[in-house]
């Protein structure tokens, strides 16, 4: 047992910031992925024809009954054998995305079939058309309703990011990974990796909360 | 694959294990945990509070990271399996502690303060008239988190814990064939979840008010 000595992280310090930027990066661009395709799958599961919506009903299921990390294996390792060899940091941002698109999906799915029909038929009756009733009525009503869980779920992939770490993609674990090997300080460089995601955490709630003040002002 | 299958059902049942055992331990934590947040002492609720922040505020990749790697540091070596159920409990109780209170707030004001006024005391109102009527509420919440520990369980496969995910990193090294491993480990997977899924759906309807 030794002592600590949290000293250790500061020649190290850029390195662990130059990992939150990447985690950062991947939070915002997967989340983005994950909103445009939660948006995608709970049009095509409400009003697309059976051949498409029941493979997406079955995509979800899948991806809501197994874990990230699973799922994150299959598609950097198991789409090689596929022959579709993705690098990296883009199997990471594509399967975070994904694992969260199923779940927004599910939350805006409801969201749609929440609003009042009442909005549709008076888009209609004005002389909108049926997709144009959807994209300029109902969703956006729809997503303005779910927007807390949906930024609940954006805070949830802040945190689960820290498992593309195992894919070798380099964000905040990985680079406290990197320093532990060089000094055998795990305490040290994980508890300030730790201090890093709640900062982050922190400034995501307070962004998400902003954000959702607006929504309900504009309202 | 048949020749590893049975592999995969002992890691199947190691997975169960670690989820039941951290369950356990979750919802002790979190009953705790709910209480100091609720109390009249000021340093409870601190604690209460700084639990519930820091591990909900961090990943659950870290927290056992800190606990298996870093734990050696300050005296604390653990086994992988046993930081294993500690780390994910921990964690999962954070998330539960939620759940509890929100359930408990949830009860109107009414049905405390109308027990308070026939006689009964603080403790009395929460053990029967409050926490009955919660205990519907929180079967729901509950169930959620125990699907998402049961797939987070997977996460301690970056802590040599041979589970189901490890077990299966394990066999695509030997066998190259990354699609049916991973077909069956989430085959395993899905089964478990959709079993809690119905054991909360039969919980829920168990003490469901008709």
């Amino acid at each position: 047992m030794q002592g600590l000595d949290f000293s250790v992280v500061v020649p190290y310090w850029d390195l662990l910031v130059t990992g939150a930027w990447w985690t950062s990066v991947l939070t915002v661009s997967a989340g983005a992925l994950s909103f445009v395709f939660g948006i995608l799958f709970a049009v095509v599961v409400l009003y697309a024809p059976a051949v498409l919506a029941y493979p997406v009903r079955a995509f979800m299921w899948v991806f809501m009954g197994t874990p990230l990390l699973l799922q994150l294996f299959l598609i950097y390792f198991g789409l090689v054998q596929i022959g579709i060899d993705i690098p990296a940091l883009a199997a990471g941002i594509i399967g975070l995305g994904l694992h969260f698109a199923v779940y927004n999906a599910d939350i805006i799915r409801a969201g749609i079939v929440a609003v009042d029909t009442g909005q549709t038929e008076g888009a209609r009756s004005i002389g909108f058309g049926k997709w144009q009733a959807l994209r300029y009525v109902v969703i956006p009503q729809a997503i303005r309703n779910t927007a807390p869980p949906i930024g609940g779920n954006l805070i949830a992939l802040l945190k689960e990011s820290s498992i593309v770490s195992v894919i070798g993609i380099a964000e905040l674990v990985h680079s406290a990974q990197l320093a532990i090997s060089e000094t055998f300080r795990p305490f040290e460089f994980y508890i300030t990796a730790a201090a890093l995601y709640y900062i982050l955490n922190l400034v995501l709630e307070a962004a998400l909360h902003r954000f959702e003040r607006h929504v309900e002002v504009s309202r | 694959m048949s020749r590893v299958f049975p592999f995969f059902v002992e890691a199947a049942l190691v997975t169960l294990e670690l989820t039941v055992l951290a369950l356990v331990l979750g919802l002790a934590a979190a009953a705790l945990a709910a209480a100091a947040k609720m109390s009249r002492s000021a340093i409870l609720r601190t604690i209460g509070t700084a639990y519930v922040s820091l591990f909900r505020g961090t990943p659950c990749l870290i927290q056992l990271f800190v606990l298996y790697f870093g734990g050696p540091q300050i005296g604390i070596n653990l086994e992988p399996f046993a930081a294993g159920v500690i780390g994910l409990g921990l964690n999962i109780g954070a998330y539960m502690a939620e759940s509890i209170r929100g359930a408990v707030m949830a009860v109107d004001r009414g049905q405390t303060e109308a027990a308070r006024t026939i006689g009964f005391s603080r403790f009395q109102t929460l053990r029967k008239v409050v926490l009955p009527q919660a205990a519907r509420l929180m079967i729901r919440p509950l169930g959620v988190n125990t699907v998402a520990l049961l797939k987070g369980s997977a996460l301690v496969s970056t802590i040599s814990v041979v589970e189901l995910t490890y077990t299966a990193q394990r066999f695509i090294g030997s066998t190259y064939k990354p699609f049916e491993i991973f077909g069956v480990a989430a085959l395993l997977y899905m089964i478990m979840v959709y079993a809690i899924a119905r054991i909360v759906d039969m919980l829920d309807k168990r003490f469901a008010i008709v």
